[in-house]
């Protein structure tokens, strides 16, 4: 009778250890500013030298300029966005009414653009959006993330937990594969981090451009030799939904450099 | 509308050996790149810098197909007088985009 109850009882243990390796500590959560090499890290601090900076002034020039039919500028509503924008990139992905969806930043400065300026989209990645969406989240830069609190959230926030943990791909890999069990260590020549999106949209020096989390979601899961979500898709919202979660009380780092 | 970025003194002594930097977003793109479609992207990139100082050339430079996009360049200048100092940066078309800071020496 013993001998049958110990294969179950490693089992038991077996699920509690992957129960519990799920998550990171409060006091373990580190930015992947502290995964970069010193001069990475002084290319993103000093602001005249940070090539992200590049996309917040483009940022501010098209805040302020009028667009679409309605021809009205971001600013003739928002106003000043070192005001009126402050904080707003912290507590981003929101709930948004008109979908009874999760929205990101990006996705509301497009529907923004679609329905109150009337003006024709603009693609995903593109400068424009990644500049007023850098520009929007730079107001938001050192406040901690504190992930929206609306509790019709919850069932899209679970729905990115349970992508997060979810093997996918032809490697069989999950998100929390790499960076809830194995994060500090290294992939090839990399270090693996935590993956906070603290700073995004960021430069990453590997795009030689700015880039939004979607991209790098859809970087990740390319890289396990998974079909990636499109951009705008559902899941990448629901992931960054968990992410933000994952990363609440880390400071907002916009524009980040990444190598 | 140039989407650069310039830091340097305001204002300077005379004969002071004054920091410059000079940052402009460009895709610094190859030509040795293939597209989705399997042909080459064209190469476009910035060919020249030049600081000009109160009207005078003082600094150049040839960039090349290796220099990283968003090319960011820092060098030294001596404040000599007070005056406007520009940048130009002219790409492969001969197109030229511009900005310019000023000193005042004391």
């Amino acid at each position: 009778m013993r001998a049958l109850w110990r294969p179950a009882t490693v089992g038991v243990a077996a699920v509690c250890s992957i129960v519990s390796a799920a998550g990171i500590e409060d006091g373990e959560k580190r930015s992947g500013f502290d995964f970069m090499t010193p001069e990475t890290q002084a290319l993103q601090s000093d602001d005249m030298s940070n090539p992200g900076m590049l996309w917040v002034l483009q940022g501010e020039q098209l805040w302020q300029q009028a667009e679409g039919r309605a021809d009205v500028a971001c600013a003739g509503c928002h106003g000043d966005a070192s005001q009126t924008m402050r904080g707003v990139a912290a507590r981003y992905p929101a709930f948004d009414e008109a979908t009874e969806r999760p929205i990101d930043l990006a996705g509301r400065v497009s529907s923004c653009r679609a329905e109150r300026q009337q003006a024709e989209p603009l693609a995903p990645e593109s400068d424009a959006l990644l500049a007023l969406t850098t520009y929007v989240a730079h107001q938001s830069r050192g406040m901690p993330i504190t992930p929206a609190t609306d509790a019709r959230l919850a069932p899209f926030r679970d729905n990115g937990r349970r992508l997060f943990q979810s093997r996918i791909g032809q490697l069989e890999l999950s998100c929390a594969s790499c960076h809830d069990d194995n994060w500090g260590k290294r992939l090839g020549g990399s270090a693996i981090p935590q993956a906070h999106p603290t700073g995004y949209p960021l430069y990453r020096l590997e795009w030689q451009t700015v880039g939004s989390l979607q991209r790098r979601l859809r970087n990740c899961m390319i890289g396990v030799r998974a079909e990636p979500f499109a951009f705008g898709a559902a899941e990448l919202v629901d992931l960054e939904l968990h992410l933000t979660e994952r990363a609440s009380g880390m400071l907002v780092e916009t524009p980040a450099v990444r190598p | 509308m140039a989407r650069a970025l310039i830091n340097m003194p305001k204002t300077a002594k005379r004969g002071e050996i004054v920091e410059v930097r000079a940052m402009i977003a460009h895709p610094m793109e190859t030509g040795y790149r293939i597209g989705p479609n399997g042909s080459n992207i064209p190469r476009d990139i910035i060919r020249r810098f030049a600081c000009s100082y109160d009207g005078e050339e003082v600094f150049w430079a040839d960039l090349h197909p290796a220099v990283s996009a968003n090319p960011f360049i820092a060098f030294t200048l001596v404040a000599s007088t007070s005056g406007v100092i520009e940048f130009t940066w002219t790409d492969d078309a001969g197109r030229t985009q511009t900005a310019s800071a000023t000193i005042t020496v004391g």
